[in-house]
């Protein structure tokens, strides 16, 4: 670490009052009860029906006033240009609420552009408002930012994309796609509206109730010219990963210390044997090892923050570290908020089960716990022959 | 290390004791020095330690923080700044660790102006060795359990009992003790003292063996031994108190501290080193995908107990003000037995051998790492203990007893 570090991990006045303002907004506006009545009426909708799963576009409205979706984009472009360190703060609170939204896939799709030269007046409709979301991923589920099976085919006006992106985060509340596409050896990235002519959009069947996931297919889409991002699309993903990462262990680390936090009053209002559940040992215990993992990936998660906003060569590193113990700390206290609340606890009642699979989600994008730590032994330790 | 916004005299002060360091490396050491110093066994291994806190001490980078009139430097934030450039400098660890970390500060707190003038001064110098006595064969995990009797007689307390687990007790000129002042009450009944031990009359140090064949620590016999009234820490009752004050700075819950935090942990280096010439199954460890994710978590473990201590001091990052600091005794005692089991693992049909087996790598270091990091998980409130201590003072669930 460099003497310019700043020892508060950046998070000082500003991000506090950012992070206290989104809390209060959120009990206020979706509280648990009223997540419930949104998405988990009854458990057909979304698992026998396969119905998308609702969110309230009222509350984005207000989320969007408030200016959420420029915090990420540059002033330059009408943002506040928020640090990571800041933003972290505000999706913990995302995450603790397990708000449905465009809003961490737009706060994603945000930090790429912002590493691509051509997208100054796609930044301006972010901070305007317009959700957006990452095309990135091929069928295999490939983590690798380099990956795409789109196919891009120059042309006089611009490009032509042909090809699938799978795994596509809140696909049907975006307004537009940063899509990622192969010009014969080089990897461009582009903006694809929604409404585009030849887009088609294909919704996954997913278990998390918290968001929808689809498959965008392109068939010969026209990119004009000036909706080319850039044509150094590697460079742009791989300069916003760590805020891709640190972003979803944000969300991670929220709603494991609501999970941590519900568990443990149950364990102070239930009684078996005539004791408190937390008299035992047996259930005390698991308890503060949860805390002491998402302790370890909380302050990994502002480390990592802070070491992106530094620019630090040890962004990476550090944003995958904080994605591996959040994943692990999301795993193992989803486990024991079910397993403690008991038979309860097994039930569609149960409000434990809406962070499990939010959870869940979130331990396997981009990649899980030993998926970070493969990568990083690869340079912590050397490559695998 | 983290920076903080340091005062000119901070930074000054930084610059010095990373030259003072620089310039007065000690000279390699006689003999093995084992990993912290409450293993410290012979006279050359605490002549070698001794002197090198003495200097340090006189340098001014131990007790920098601490009142001129004790004997300190009677600086503000300048103990911590030392101990980073110590641990950065690699320099050996103090050894009156129970002094500077846990009779000074309580002494500190509890004690009357006579006693800090009398023994802070030379505890800092380690001219003075401390040793604690809390542990009892009946008062381990139930602390408040104590046995060891003091009866008034007079302006004399008579002491008698039987205290174990007593590092560095057989060089030590001191002891930090609780004692049972009343049987009616138990923790009101215990009273707290500072104990003369070397070639004092009716106190026998006896070594105990630990597991790894290794002395290092004791056992004490107080048999009619006499304790002048003014060596009493506090109220006659209070003795629980004053422990807990003991116990905040031994678990590094608190800072103010004499100094030497010389626990530096092993860095994963040392690990990948090892993988790197340890044998599996025809190829170095170092390629073993399951070796090398169980480093990677080490590493990651290792990098967040850092960030914690960093966190911890972030008010607007920490919903509840003791959740990171009592959570360092156990990470860390625990991180260094998974540390060490790791380093056996990866050592392979070499981690049989003993240290002065000649093939033993790092001169037998990870088995025997490994062995006397149960000390530590027991030590000082066991790993169950201090969960216990989480569950009911942080998360505020139901208490276990």
């Amino acid at each position: 670490m460099t003497e310019a570090t700043p020892a508060n991990f950046g998070f000082g006045e500003d991000e506090e009052m950012l992070r206290d303002l989104a809390r209060k907004f959120l009990d206020e506006n979706l509280p648990i009860t009223q997540l419930r009545e949104l998405v988990a009426l009854d458990s057909d909708s979304a698992y026998e029906r396969g119905e998308r799963n609702p969110w309230d576009e009222g509350l984005w409205k207000k989320m969007v006033e408030l200016g959420w979706t420029g915090l990420a984009v540059p002033e330059s472009s009408g943002g506040v240009g928020f640090s990571l360190a800041g933003i972290a703060g505000l999706v913990e609170e995302v995450g603790a609420h397990a708000l449905p939204s465009p809003l961490i896939s737009t706060l994603i799709a945000t930090f790429v552009l912002r590493e691509s030269e051509n997208s100054g007046k796609t930044l301006e409709e972010i901070a305007g408002g317009r959700a957006a979301s990452l095309a990135i991923t091929n069928a295999a589920g490939n983590w690798d930012p380099c990956t795409s099976a789109i196919k891009a085919n120059e042309e006089s006006e611009g490009v032509r994309l042909t090809g699938a992106a799978h795994f596509v985060q809140d696909a049907f509340k975006a307004d537009f796609f940063v899509v990622s596409a192969n010009l014969g050896d080089e990897l461009i990235l582009c903006k694809v509206p929604a409404e585009a002519t030849g887009v088609s959009l294909s919704q996954d069947h997913i278990h998390d109730l918290t968001r929808d996931q689809g498959t965008l297919e392109l068939e010969n889409v026209l990119v004009l010219a000036d909706a080319i991002l850039t044509r150094d699309g590697a460079k742009a993903l791989d300069r916003a990963w760590p805020a891709l990462l640190v972003i979803v262990a944000a969300d991670l680390c929220g709603s494991s210390e609501w999970q941590l936090q519900t568990t443990v009053q149950y364990a102070k209002d239930r009684s078996q044997f005539e004791r408190q559940l937390g008299f035992f040992q047996a259930v005390k215990h698991p308890l503060v090892n949860a805390m002491i993992d998402i302790d370890s990936a909380r302050s990994l998660l502002y480390h990592a923050a802070c070491e992106f906003d530094q620019r630090s060569d040890d962004a990476l590193a550090a944003a995958r570290m904080a994605k591996s113990q959040a994943s692990d700390a999301g795993g193992f206290i989803s486990s024991r908020s079910v397993q403690l609340h008991g038979g309860y606890g097994f039930t569609w009642e149960a409000d434990v089960h809406l962070y499990f699979k939010r959870s869940m989600h979130n331990q396997a994008l981009y990649g899980d716990g030993a998926f970070q730590r493969m990568l990083l032994a690869e340079t912590m330790i050397g490559p695998l022959k | 290390m983290d920076s903080v916004k340091l005062s000119q005299e901070q930074l000054e002060f930084q610059e010095y004791a990373r030259r003072w360091l620089d310039e007065n490396r000690p000279p390699p050491a006689p003999v093995r020095i084992p990993i912290t110093a409450l293993e410290v066994m012979t006279e050359p291994q605490r002549d070698y330690l001794r002197d090198w806190q003495s200097k340090c001490y006189h340098a001014g980078l131990v007790g920098a923080d601490i009142d001129k009139k004790y004997g300190g430097g009677g600086h503000t934030g300048f103990q911590r700044l030392a101990d980073t450039e110590m641990s950065r400098a690699g320099t050996p660890y103090m050894l009156n660790i129970i002094g500077l970390r846990m009779a000074i500060p309580t002494i500190l707190v509890h004690g009357t102006e006579e006693q800090k003038l009398k023994f802070v001064a030379p505890a800092l110098s380690a001219d003075e060795i401390w040793c604690q006595g809390f542990s009892e064969p009946g008062a381990g995990s139930d602390l408040a359990n104590q046995q060891t009797f003091a009866e008034p007689r007079g302006d004399e307390w008579v002491l008698n009992g039987h205290k174990v687990w007593t590092s560095l007790g057989h060089f030590a000129k001191w002891m930090i003790l609780i004692t049972r002042t009343s049987r009616d009450h138990k923790y009101d009944g215990l009273t707290y003292f500072i104990s003369p031990i070397e070639d004092y009359p009716g106190v026998s140090v006896r070594p105990l063996i630990k597991m790894t064949g290794e002395t290092g620590f004791n056992e004490i016999l107080f048999q009619d031994v006499v304790v002048p009234d003014n060596y009493r820490l506090d109220d006659v009752g209070k003795g629980w108190t004053v422990a807990m004050t003991t116990l905040t700075y031994e678990r590094g819950a608190a800072e103010g501290a004499g100094g030497g935090g010389g626990d530096e942990i092993p860095p994963i280096d040392q690990l990948i080193e090892l993988a790197r010439k340890s044998d599996r199954g025809g190829r170095p460890a170092s390629e073993d995908s399951l070796i090398r994710d169980r480093i990677i978590q080490q590493a990651i473990t290792d990098k967040a107990m850092r960030q914690n201590r960093r966190r911890a001091r972030v008010s607007a990052l920490c919903d509840h003000p003791m959740r990171i600091p009592l959570q360092g005794k156990l990470r860390d005692s625990e991180f260094m037995q998974t540390n060490a089991r790791l380093g056996v693992d990866i050592a392979g049909a070499s981690s049989t051998l003993y240290k002065l087996d000649p093939n033993a790598p790092d001169a037998g270091h990870w088995p025997l790492a490994y062995m006397n990091s149960y000390g530590q998980t027991i030590a000082a409130g066991t790993s169950e203990i201090q969960r216990n201590i989480l569950g009911e003072r942080v998360l505020g669930l139901a208490k276990s007893k």
